[in-house]
């Protein structure tokens, strides 16, 4: 088992031909995801081959999903036109949405996010570095290399520093059921609870990695869920406790106005539920095995 | 992005928020004639981007154009938190009667703009907040709808008990609304909105700040970046692609990811260093923003060591060995670095450096307890 992606998932991306849609494509096919399509808009009927298997290119996400069953979309294409990209997928009846694309303005989010939901699809990021499901599936840019199978979930705001943490656990010999980043940005469509209450269902997870950062209360309230509806042992880590106030600091959900959304804000409320906090990233794995 | 009160007055105008006259001035002459042109008394307001120019010093009362010139020469050229004053706002006074908050913000919890008012303005909204939450409307906006003419009035009339503020309240919402959208916003805030003893509702003070997301299609919005505003390191970076935050501290430090940028600034601060700066070189790096990073590093003069942090993912770790061999080959510079490599293409990465004479180590941990050595001069 794993969450939000397996060997069920068929994925197609968008935005296939550009430089970094075709990069990763190849990338998660050779990894051993089912890449069953490609979208890029006026170039239906052509063959996508960088991969180790040729993939049929279509015009449209809708033709995606009725000709190639397309289930899972991953989005490449530029900020500009992302939104309408994540609308396309959903309106095309698509499970799973994940956007990697950075530097969607915030209020294309504030209309896409009900839009897709109420299509019944799940928005992964935008601005995120995707889900790997170790031995089943890639979806993103997640590098395949650094991850295991094994007991762990894995949930970020963050990329990097995701793979700083799994790294760490690979290297250990403590493996891997999904890794998850939700993104970095302040409307994102799958936050730290859905992911948890995913992580909860699926009975190979045994322990919870949750990697948050200053800005906003999703950590927070993350934190009161795990006390109120988890039975599994969750370790936490915040990037940021010297982070200046008010400061963008890349993520532009990282940015603390006042006491709201501080470093040790977060750490303290991690503390107040039980979950285990990182004080460095190499604490990860003493802290996760003591957890299983 | 941040824009001046001034910006942000002339943006709320053209949606048609009842906003009073104003023009900037850079010169004590320019304030004096403003004055005069407006005639009676007016404030002279300093135009920074931040909070607490009354308290600095930075907003003043001029009855005559004499006093307008006067003060001006004293706001122009002032230090406030580190920004100094360009330019100063030269306004008509006006008589106040009430003072009211109105504010739109993008909401990360409900994913939607959200209007906040209170009765209670002229204030930080931080600390009605914090004191009397209940003294604080909130609306949530569909924003698919927009904001719709019974919500701007359910927010006038919890401002006002006079029909005639309501109904100017809530067209001020509207256009309030309207300029939120229009500009890309991600906060836009009018405090106070005064009414004077004849009754008139305005606008006195106008702040916005714009998501930095939505400049590709703003470019009335983008050209409004004021680049005095920002230290020149902080312009360099942000038109290598960078994202840069200079910091106090000694340890220059170049990270792809802004979250693990963050955690390698609180672990050289959890080994008693001081981080240089922040500088996320982003994904997909072309050895071109190694060297702009390490230009804009070494720029700085407190800086004593340069740490490479690199967890290549889209991010190739021979790109950024090969940026850092050619920086090495352009510009001068004496500070030892100290480098951490791992991820995609690591083994090119690293037999690039050893080819130069640079070693590089696998491990955060590692390299950041040695750039605080170093940095110590131990």
């Amino acid at each position: 088992m794993a969450i939000f992606i397996d060997n069920d998932t068929r994925l197609v991306v968008q935005g296939i031909t550009g430089r970094d849609g075709a990069f990763h494509a190849q990338q998660m096919q050779e990894y051993g995801t089912n890449l069953v399509a490609g979208v890029t808009p006026g170039k239906g009927g052509q063959t996508f081959t960088d991969g180790p298997e040729p993939v049929p290119i279509f015009d449209t996400v809708e033709q995606a999903v009725r000709e190639a069953g397309a289930n899972t979309s991953v989005i490449y294409v530029p900020p500009m036109f992302a939104a309408d990209a994540i609308m396309e997928a959903a309106e095309a009846g698509v499970e799973l949405i994940v956007a990697i694309t950075e530097g969607i303005p915030v209020l294309d989010l504030t209309r896409v996010y009900p839009f897709v939901q109420e299509r019944g699809a799940r928005l992964l990021g935008p601005n995120c570095p995707g889900a790997l499901s170790p031995g089943k599936a890639k979806v993103g840019i997640m590098p395949g290399q650094i991850v295991t199978e094994g007991p762990v979930g894995v949930v970020s705001r963050s990329g990097t520093l995701t793979y700083e943490l799994v790294y760490l656990l690979t290297q250990a010999g403590i493996g891997q059921t999904t890794c998850i980043g939700i993104g970095g940005d302040p409307i994102i469509g799958t936050n730290f609870i859905d992911t948890l209450q995913a992580f909860e269902a699926d009975p190979e997870t045994k322990a919870v990695v949750m990697i948050g950062e200053i800005g906003g209360t999703d950590e927070q309230e993350a934190a009161a869920f795990v006390t109120a509806e988890m039975s599994k042992p969750v370790v936490g880590f915040i990037a940021g406790q010297t982070a200046p106030p008010g400061r963008r600091m890349g993520h532009a959900g990282a940015i603390i106005s006042g006491s709201a959304g501080t470093a040790e804000e977060k750490m303290q409320a991690f503390e107040d539920n039980g979950i285990a906090v990182m004080k460095r990233p190499s604490d990860v794995v003493e802290l996760v095995r003591s957890a299983l | 992005m941040n824009i001046h009160e001034y910006q942000a007055k002339d943006i709320f105008r053209d949606c048609g928020l009842p906003v009073p006259p104003g023009e900037v001035a850079t010169t004590p002459e320019d304030a004096r004639r403003l004055a005069e042109q407006y005639g009676g008394t007016v404030v002279v307001k300093a135009q920074v981007h931040v909070g607490g120019r009354g308290k600095a010093g930075g907003v003043k009362l001029a009855e005559n154009p004499g006093e307008a010139m006067e003060h001006a020469a004293n706001i122009l050229g002032m230090d406030i938190k580190g920004l100094t004053v360009e330019q100063v706002l030269v306004t008509p006074a006006e008589d106040i009667d009430t003072e009211a908050y109105v504010g739109v913000i993008v909401d990360r919890a409900s994913k939607r703009p959200v209007f906040m008012v209170s009765r209670e303005g002229g204030v930080d909204i931080e600390e009605v907040a914090a004191r009397s939450p209940e003294a604080i409307t909130r609306l949530a906006v569909d924003p698919r709808y927009g904001l719709l003419p019974f919500q701007a009035y359910w927010l006038a009339a919890s401002l006002y008990d006079d029909i005639k503020q309501q109904r100017a309240a809530a067209k001020t919402m509207m256009s309030l609304y309207d300029a939120f959208i229009q500009s890309g916003a991600s906060l836009a805030e009018i405090n106070p909105l005064i009414t004077t003893p004849a009754g008139e509702v305005k606008a006195i003070d106008a702040k916005m700040n714009i998501d930095d997301n939505e400049l590709f299609r703003r470019g009335a919005i983008a050209a409004m970046r004021d680049l005095s505003a920002e230290p020149p390191s902080e312009t360099k970076a942000r038109e290598a692609d960078l994202t840069y935050i200079k910091l106090d501290g000694d340890i220059g430090a170049v990270v792809n990811g802004a979250g693990l940028a963050m955690a390698t600034m609180d672990l050289i601060k959890f080994y008693g260093g001081e981080p240089a700066n922040f500088l996320d070189i982003g994904g997909s790096s072309s050895p071109d923003k190694v060297i702009a990073a390490l230009e804009i590093i070494t720029s700085d003069p407190a800086v004593k060591v340069i740490l490479f942090n690199i967890f290549g993912g889209i991010t190739r770790c021979d790109d950024v060995a090969n940026g850092i061999v050619t920086a090495l080959d352009r510009i001068n510079f004496e500070l030892p670095l100290v480098i951490r490599l791992t991820g995609t293409n690591e083994e090119e990465g690293v037999r690039i450096l050893e080819q130069a004479g640079i070693s590089a180590s696998t491990s955060m941990d590692e390299v950041v307890q040695r750039a605080v050595v170093v940095a110590r001069g131990e």
